[in-house]
């Protein structure tokens, strides 16, 4: 009568008093430079070391360059920030996966393309999509810098239990609708807040017969519904990930793991705190046309009139994102013409998000309007793209071809909009200024910026015809 | 962390819901590796224009709030991102209290960290005070921490927060240190973990 997430709980509780939050233990840390160099510095300053190296790993990724890499990062402050990763990690016996190394990438798409991400662990990182490890049945929440600091010097850190929600998809998607589409659609129903104080479950049939991939995309984007994590049960299609990945268990090990994994799922009859159901055959490609996540409609809607609304405050955040996304109630979402495309983020950036966007794009051109780029979520998986031929189907296309990093899902580096600038992005907030001062975000799956890329403005993906040669299937 | 006892201070309210942490700093003020400074940057985008010239319209600039400490705001407060710079450049500011009908739950988190007190209050009471605060005559209120009561002119309310939470705060606690006497229980848990799981110790690359 347990959830997963309090059998995972219960197995990693090291104090538990009263009147204090449970003390857990943490299996994995991914560090990246951002969050971490005055959790390193407090450490130093206290005299204090940290305790489980060997369960730390870093990268950088987020105010990266994602091109000329061979130069010196032209950006002062960012390359003294990557200068005290590296520091960091040589004086604190940390392996971190260098720029410039096959291993480096967003840190969520490298935890599990690793094999570091596995069932039933603990997992944090300095970084609210932590969430999207969730997807192998690990806990992973993401955690502030003071957080980051107490889990290098302790590798524990005090838990107040978060409430259980169930969230179950009957049914299947329909052709040209992806597990984007799916978490989108469970934002604008359960709202921004929605998931505040809970962590989110995902079940049922559309859950069970996605990809790894996809199902990261969903738990990735848990946080944007406020909860801090997101859990799919490991199933056969997880241990088929993680067989043979480099630091997968092996031999009698992998044995072993396996049958702790299959014991990972909720009770049947296990109580949640919350539940809602979703019909998957009834989702639609999704496009976000306001300033929060929430706010999307189906590509075949229109842009809504604030007036319909009646409660106060959010009749008020409905004009304000229409005025700062320059949008006029009752247009039609196929109708808004866009200047940018982005493909990557740790939300859409794997292998599977690249090749369901070249079936769209293969043979076609990038419309004029439009300056379209493309940046894998890892290095690793522009080898492979590059393998598949997928990167000359993107840059034929007039796609720009990237190294990999967080880019502009939250331009940190260069790669960013001008004010004004309208993009069909991949990635997970839509804020703004998120992706530059002034810049205009709509949140939509690889396909659907591929298609609008092409188009140079909204188009429903399931009109388009697709090369399925390369989809492949996700 | 700085202790938290008791607080008088001026309100301001941003009342909008879902402040986002990209509003509160935006990113391309967290290349920097110091835990300081990070007040001038606080709701840059509002706070300032294009040009880098201060916004006279939003609120903070205008005179009669810029010596505000306390922050009243609308619910969802914080949510976005993980990164403590958003709680560092708010208490940078000058803000010691942050009202609001709800937060975020990893921002909520991370203000407890560095003593700076997040309140939640019912979403009605905190669009009264909105108003008052908005008012010419301003508003003030006193935060007593161990009391869990706010006072005003013509008002009081309790407010939760968890007990140790508060007690980490009443007395300035430094919470790794309190871990790492528990250096026993880590211990016994780590030898336990090994023998029951030995498949999650990574393999030496």
């Amino acid at each position: 009568m347990k959830t997963l997430y309090e059998k995972i709980l219960e197995d990693h509780l090291v104090v538990s008093e009263s009147g204090k939050p449970d003390l857990i233990y943490i299996d994995l840390h991914l560090v990246h430079e951002v969050t971490s160099p005055q959790a390193f510095a407090a450490l130093r300053s206290a005299g204090r070391s940290v305790r489980r190296p060997d369960l730390t790993f870093a990268t950088a990724d987020h105010a990266i360059p994602t091109r000329n890499r061979h130069l010196p990062i032209a950006d002062k402050v960012a390359a003294a920030q990557i200068d005290a990763l590296r520091r960091n990690c040589r004086d604190f016996g940390i392996q971190l996966f260098d720029l410039g190394s096959i291993e480096q990438g967003i840190v969520h798409v490298i935890g599990p393309e690793l094999g570091l991400t596995r069932p039933g662990m603990t997992i944090v990182c300095g970084d609210s999509h932590t969430a999207t490890h969730g997807a192998f049945g690990s806990l992973a929440f993401g955690i502030g810098t003071s957080e980051v600091e107490h889990v290098l010097a302790t590798q524990t850190l005090p838990h107040g239990k978060s409430k259980n929600m169930l969230i179950r998809v009957n049914g299947k998607l329909q052709s040209g609708v992806t597990a984007k589409d799916l978490i989108l659609t469970v934002i604008n129903r359960i709202g921004t807040a929605g998931g505040t104080g809970y962590v989110i479950e995902y079940a049922g049939e559309a859950i069970r017969s996605m990809s790894m991939e996809s199902r990261m995309t969903i738990c990735n984007m848990s946080i944007e519904a406020g909860a801090r994590a997101g859990l799919i049960a490991p199933d056969d299609i997880t241990f088929e990930y993680l067989r043979g990945r480099r630091y997968s268990p092996a031999g009698e090990d992998w044995e072993r793991a396996i049958e702790y994994w299959r014991t990972l799922r909720s009770d049947d009859d296990a109580g949640f705190d919350s539940c809602y159901e979703f019909d998957g055959s009834s989702i639609s490609p999704t496009v976000t046309w306001g300033t929060s996540p929430e706010m999307s409609v189906p590509v075949d809607g229109c842009v809504p009139d604030p007036e319909t609304i009646t409660d106060e405050t959010k009749r008020n955040a409905y004009i304000r994102a229409l005025e700062y996304m320059e949008l006029e109630p009752g247009t039609l979402i196929t109708a808004i013409e866009i200047d940018t495309v982005f493909i990557g983020s740790c939300t859409n950036s794997r292998i599977g998000d690249l090749r369901a966007a070249a079936s769209v794009i293969a043979g076609r051109k990038v419309s004029p309007r439009v300056r379209a780029l493309v940046v894998p979520g890892s290095m690793q998986v522009k080898k492979q793209a590059e393998e598949e031929g997928l990167a000359r189907i993107f840059t034929e296309a007039g796609f720009q071809w990237r190294d990999a990093g967080c880019s502009m899902c939250l331009a940190m580096n260069d790669d960013i909009l001008s004010p004004g600038e309208r993009c069909a992005s991949t990635s997970n907030r839509n804020f703004e200024g998120r992706q530059g001062r002034g810049g205009r975000t709509h949140l939509v799956s690889p396909e659907m910026a591929a298609a609008a890329a092409i188009a140079g403005h909204f188009v429903d993906v399931r009109e388009f015809s697709v090369n399925k040669a390369l989809w492949k299937g996700l | 962390m700085e202790r938290f006892v008791n607080f008088t201070g001026k309100c301001v309210a941003i009342y909008r819901a879902n402040i986002d942490t990209d509003q509160i700093i935006p990113k391309q003020f967290l290349k920097s590796t110091e835990r300081s400074g990070f007040g001038r940057y606080l709701f840059y985008d509002w706070r300032y224009n294009a040009d880098g010239s201060p916004n006279s319209e939003f609120i903070l600039n205008r005179p009669n709030y810029s010596d505000s400490t306390i922050l009243l705001t609308g619910t969802n407060f914080g949510c976005g991102s993980s990164r403590e710079h958003a709680p560092w450049s708010i208490l940078d500011y000058g803000f010691r209290v942050i009202i609001a009908p709800g937060f975020a739950d990893i921002f909520y988190n991370n203000c407890l960290k560095i003593g700076l007190l997040p309140i939640v209050l019912p979403e009605n009471t905190v669009a009264g005070l909105a108003k008052k605060a908005s008012s010419s005559d301003g508003l003030f209120l006193s935060v007593d921490l161990a009391s869990q009561i706010i006072t005003g002119q013509n008002f009081l309310e309790h407010f939760e927060i968890d007990p140790f939470r508060k007690d980490c705060l009443l007395k300035g606690l430094d919470e790794i240190g309190l871990t790492l006497e528990k250096e026993a229980d880590i211990q016994r848990f780590e030898a336990a973990r090994t023998s029951r799981f030995p498949f999650l110790n990574y393999p030496l690359a």
